[in-house]
């Protein structure tokens, strides 16, 4: 991916990158969507060189999770420039900002050790908008001496940008959630919690077999396939449903989002598959609910408008009442087996 | 379709006393929420805030307040076990993944 280039009059260390992406960057930024290797994908923090850049070209300032500066540098063909790599172990730009690693001391930090006033003639940094959650202007400049410029939130926009005379649209500055940003969250949000699907849809399998006299594995199949099936679809639902639906879910508290898609869901399964067995189905209404309840409302840490003050506010209705309906849909379903 | 979240639960404030007109707040926010308005900044859409603290930390003489922290119900479970703010697994340390 990069080379290490000797710069003249100069004692940092630079690596040049080039602007368009191999094959194997694009499979390691499809695995990293899939939670593979995840929180091991990572470019060695510094500063790099993007085409031919001179001491007066522009710096930007990016994360070190790989997938960040993988999109950023495939934005910049054309443009000569300098990137500086912030150590950020390994998150993103907006997410290590949340969290300050992407941050005025970083930042400070990083301008001293990488030699970054060596190595260009000005004294200004290209931050992306939504690093401001970690970095204060003010303070960097007060302290390095460079000021901070915050372009557009989307690397995309970053030449018209600058073309524009470090100018930024109303629509650079705006956050957006669209379907594609959605989309794109659902294979981590779907993988994370796979396994402890697996384990509760092993468990409702086997005790499927338990009756009266005991275990019965003609019963284990009977009954235990479509529990499996009921849970996976829950499951999905909440992963997967609920994030590429958001806008047309009525609410806006992500619980009850989640809530009227475990309805849906339910509403499918017994036209699909309907037993007859009321007791059976309002057992398992009671617990699809609240799987896809909670499943819908963790997805608030991926959306890019809930404050923690509303999940907060949700979350104090909506926990009690998915532990209680669940906890009594477990013992209803449980009670069945011997009745 | 533009997404909104809960009514009347930010926590955003602004002293517009010590506001000097900047526009810092305008620029980093990612939804809108201020306007500068005869050298002023103002709140215009106070629901659409999600608490990024973005504004808060850049401008420069300390005329916004608003509290913080990672709004991913995971965390604030953790948090509430713990007994501590909400704790975010993902990426604070290797060992785990998530958000």
């Amino acid at each position: 991916m990069s080379e290490k280039v000797e710069q003249l009059h100069s004692t940092a260390i630079v690596n040049r990158v080039t602007t368009t992406l191999t094959k194997q960057d694009r499979l390691g930024g499809w695995k990293v969507r899939w939670g593979i290797n995840r929180m091991g994908y990572v470019v060695e923090p510094g500063i790099y060189a993007v085409n031919n850049p001179n001491s007066s070209s522009v710096v930007l300032v990016s994360a070190n999770y790989k997938l960040s500066f993988d999109v950023l540098r495939s934005q910049l063909g054309g443009l000569d420039a300098w990137i500086l790599v912030l150590d950020t172990k390994g998150i993103n730009v907006w997410c290590a900002a949340g969290k300050g690693t992407f941050g005025t001391e970083e930042l400070v930090n990083r301008i001293e050790v990488s030699g970054l006033a060596s190595v260009v003639n000005h004294r200004k940094l290209l931050l992306p908008q939504l690093g401001a959650v970690g970095v204060s202007a003010h303070e960097v400049c007060k302290r390095s001496g460079f000021s901070v410029i915050y372009g557009p939130v989307r690397t995309k926009d970053i030449k018209a940008f600058i073309k524009a005379g470090m100018k930024a649209t109303e629509e650079m500055r705006r956050v957006q959630f669209s379907l594609y940003d959605r989309l794109v969250l659902t294979p981590v949000e779907f993988v994370n919690s796979l396994k402890y699907l697996l384990v509760v849809m092993v468990v409702f399998f086997l005790l499927s077999g338990l009756n009266l006299k005991g275990f019965s594995r003609e019963l284990m199949f009977q009954n235990g396939l479509g529990s499996t099936v009921i849970l996976f679809a829950a499951y999905s639902a909440g992963t997967i449903a609920g994030p590429l639906l958001l806008p047309w879910i009525p609410g806006r508290s992500f619980a009850f989002k989640g809530t009227f898609l475990g309805l849906f869901v339910t509403a499918i399964l017994w036209n699909l598959a309907w037993t007859g067995n009321w007791a059976n189905t309002l057992a398992w209404f009671l617990l699809v609910l609240p799987i896809c309840s909670y499943l819908v409302m963790n997805f608030t840490g991926s959306s890019t408008y809930t404050s923690l003050s509303g999940v907060k506010k949700e979350m104090r209705v909506a926990v009690p009442l998915q532990i209680i309906s669940a906890f009594v849909g477990i013992v209803f379903w449980g009670i069945l087996r011997f009745i | 379709m533009k997404l909104r979240y809960l009514k009347n639960v930010v926590t955003l404030g602004l002293n517009v006393n010590k506001c000097i007109g900047c526009g810092m707040c305008v620029i980093v926010c990612p939804h809108e929420v201020f306007q500068l308005n005869n050298k002023k900044a103002e709140i215009i859409d106070r629901d659409a805030c999600m608490e990024c603290g973005a504004c808060s930390r850049n401008c420069p003489v300390d005329a916004i307040g608003v509290k913080t922290g990672v709004g991913c119900a995971a965390a604030v479970i953790q948090g509430f076990i713990r007994r501590t703010e909400p704790v975010c697994d993902c990426g604070c340390d290797k060992k785990s993944k998530g958000c």
